[in-house]
């Protein structure tokens, strides 16, 4: 039979010729893939097991509630500080960003606009330890205030960039009906657009906090020299944090210091995991309650 | 707009014209009576003249004159694509956010140039309120969704009484009285369009757009929603796209049949005829008309 042509209607309804090789290639892409996305898991998996076997040790109410050599109270305090200061200042501009790409700009404004903010996700984050170094602690001095302002560029493009997706949701019949009551624009934003996408919006600042909470790279050039000995949240001096205390405690060499990176890393995975879980659950619920 | 003349008499082309001298006594005697104040001259709401619309290259509507008159119903029937809606919109500036929307010639809005350069959209609007095809309440309490206007335009006296009243206006009262505070989301579909008209009418505009407003609703909400229409009228001016003949005929005094137009080459939609809604349905001139309300075509 040459290709092309049509078969004979008469002959078995079995594969034939090209037929039986497109089959194979397509069992062969389905495997590849299911495996793929085994893969993911089970990286996932060995990682966050690996954390829990060796974390679990060292976790207990003094570890997690005093200051060194004891215990880390004081670098979950320094994170605490450092990604509310962060998230204060990217929270803010994140969402005005969103609303000018949806409610302001036209089509020729926003594009360039969201690839800047595309880009400026895809940054490497020693680079912007590097900018913030430059700029905020060289001939000056560590401070968590720098840390923050470094973690707050990198919550920009995912509070804004996820603010965005969540307001293009809110279907363009609220707008109309807003815009159709004779209410200003702005009030009809403050009052319509922004509430029905305040789940989504707060969904995405957690999981830019999330993300933003294991950022080590600007830590080390921003919050790196602290004293780890007691609670502060002064964030005009340089303040404990648990990524850069992972790093040194496992670079010690001691056994109970690496006991202990591990543990820290334990609190961090799961405050993060936590904080995701919540967050996801948030979204759906809002976005369950625009469909109806 | 100063130059504008009540007493002026544009007289548009053929057949439109022959039409309306034939239908002119009727609303100037209903104006005198509901309004009083205004003796002889029924008052035009809008007059539109020569009004074309475009979206980018597209022509969507050419040439539509027509003059819609206080506190009577106007309905705008035809065929899917004729314009009906864009003329709609374009008579509170909704079309302003389509990106590519141009429009030519003129709406006079109580003789004023409803596009010239001075004239703010947020205030046409307030003045002139729309309900849309599909019902779309806020995602608020019902209470919400009547106050938030008024909340926002500095209506914040009597808030309650306003809300009520709004309700009530809408027939929607004695149904949503002990819930005021559920989400609008939980209504029906013919409860959420008369929530909408609520809305509208909360902050007592002084023409009432609607866009097939009956159109997602089954017989029984229908029949609501024209009653309701029934009673706003006198109130209100209201001008109505509809796709149903027999809503237009029931509900609206004047009716103007829209229609895709190819003689200029591309086909764009133009108003074919505008009378009071007895000759339309009765006596059509056109024969356009005629073969669309005999449902010979359409």
């Amino acid at each position: 039979m040459s290709s092309g042509a049509i078969p004979d209607p008469s002959a078995p309804l079995t594969p034939s010729g090209n037929l039986r090789r497109r089959q194979i290639f397509s069992k062969a892409t389905e495997y590849g893939a299911t495996t793929a996305a085994i893969l993911a898991i089970v990286v996932l998996g060995i990682v966050v097991y690996t954390v829990v076997a060796r974390g679990a040790k060292a976790l207990n109410l003094d570890f997690v509630f005093t200051a060194a050599p004891t215990g880390i109270g004081p670098e979950l305090l320094g994170t605490g500080v450092i990604v509310l200061v962060a998230t204060a200042i990217a929270m803010p501009l994140g969402v005005l960003i969103a609303l000018f790409l949806t409610e302001y700009a036209g089509n020729r404004a926003a594009g360039p606009i969201r690839h800047t903010l595309d880009l400026m996700n895809g940054l490497p984050s020693i680079i912007i330890g590097l900018f913030i170094f430059g700029l905020l602690v060289d001939h000056k001095q560590q401070s968590g205030l720098a840390a923050a302002v470094a973690l707050a560029i990198i919550e920009l493009p995912l509070i804004a960039r996820g603010s965005q997706e969540i307001l293009l949701l809110v279907p363009n019949s609220m707008r109309e009906a807003a815009d159709a009551l004779g209410v200003a624009r702005w009030r009809s934003v403050l009052g319509v657009i922004l509430p029905s996408a305040l789940g989504g919006i707060v969904t995405s600042t957690v999981l830019a906090v999330a993300r933003a909470a294991g950022e080590t790279a600007p830590l080390i050039f921003a919050s790196s020299v602290f004293d780890a000995s007691r609670f502060s949240i002064n964030p005009l001096e340089a303040l404990p944090n648990v990524p850069v205390t992972i790093y040194t405690l496992s670079e010690e060499g001691n056994p109970e210091g690496f006991t202990q990176a591990w543990g820290l890393s334990l609190l961090l995975v799961s405050l993060i995991l936590l904080a995701s879980l919540g967050a996801r659950a948030l979204l759906a619920r809002s976005k369950r309650k625009m469909a109806s | 707009m100063n130059g504008y003349d009540w007493t002026e008499r544009r007289e548009p082309a053929a057949p439109s014209s022959r039409v309306r001298i034939q239908s002119e006594p009727l609303p100037g005697a209903a104006a005198a009576d509901s309004n009083g104040h205004r003796s002889v001259t029924p008052e035009a709401v809008f007059d539109a003249q020569d009004v074309s619309v475009f979206y980018g290259r597209k022509k969507a509507l050419t040439g539509v004159s027509l003059r819609i008159r206080r506190g009577q119903i106007t309905a705008l029937i035809g065929p899917s694509g004729c314009g009906k809606t864009t003329f709609l919109r374009s008579l509170n500036r909704m079309n302003d956010s389509v990106p590519s929307f141009r429009i030519e010639g003129q709406v006079l809005y109580h003789g004023h140039d409803m596009y010239a350069g001075n004239v703010d959209r947020v205030e046409v609007r307030r003045r002139i309120g729309m309900v849309f095809q599909k019902p779309n309440p806020f995602p608020k309490s019902i209470y919400d969704n009547i106050a938030w206007a008024p909340r926002n335009l500095g209506l914040k006296h009597g808030l309650d009484e306003r809300v009520e009243q709004a309700l009530r206006g809408a027939a929607l009262w004695d149904e949503v009285k002990d819930r005021l505070k559920d989400s609008a989301l939980g209504l029906s579909g013919g409860q959420q369009q008369r929530l909408c008209i609520a809305r509208a009418i909360a902050i007592e505009p002084d023409v009432l757009l609607l866009d097939e407003p009956a159109s997602a609703l089954d017989p029984i909400a229908t029949a609501s929603i024209e009653e309701l229409m029934h009673s706003l009228k006198g109130r209100f001016t209201i001008v109505i796209v509809t796709h149903n003949m027999q809503q237009a005929a029931r509900v609206a005094d004047h009716t103007a049949f829209f229609s895709l137009d190819a003689a200029t080459g591309e086909p764009s939609g133009t108003l074919v005829e505008f009378a009071d809604t007895e000759t339309i349905f009765a006596h059509p001139v056109d024969p356009r008309t005629r073969d669309y309300v005999s449902g010979r075509f359409g």
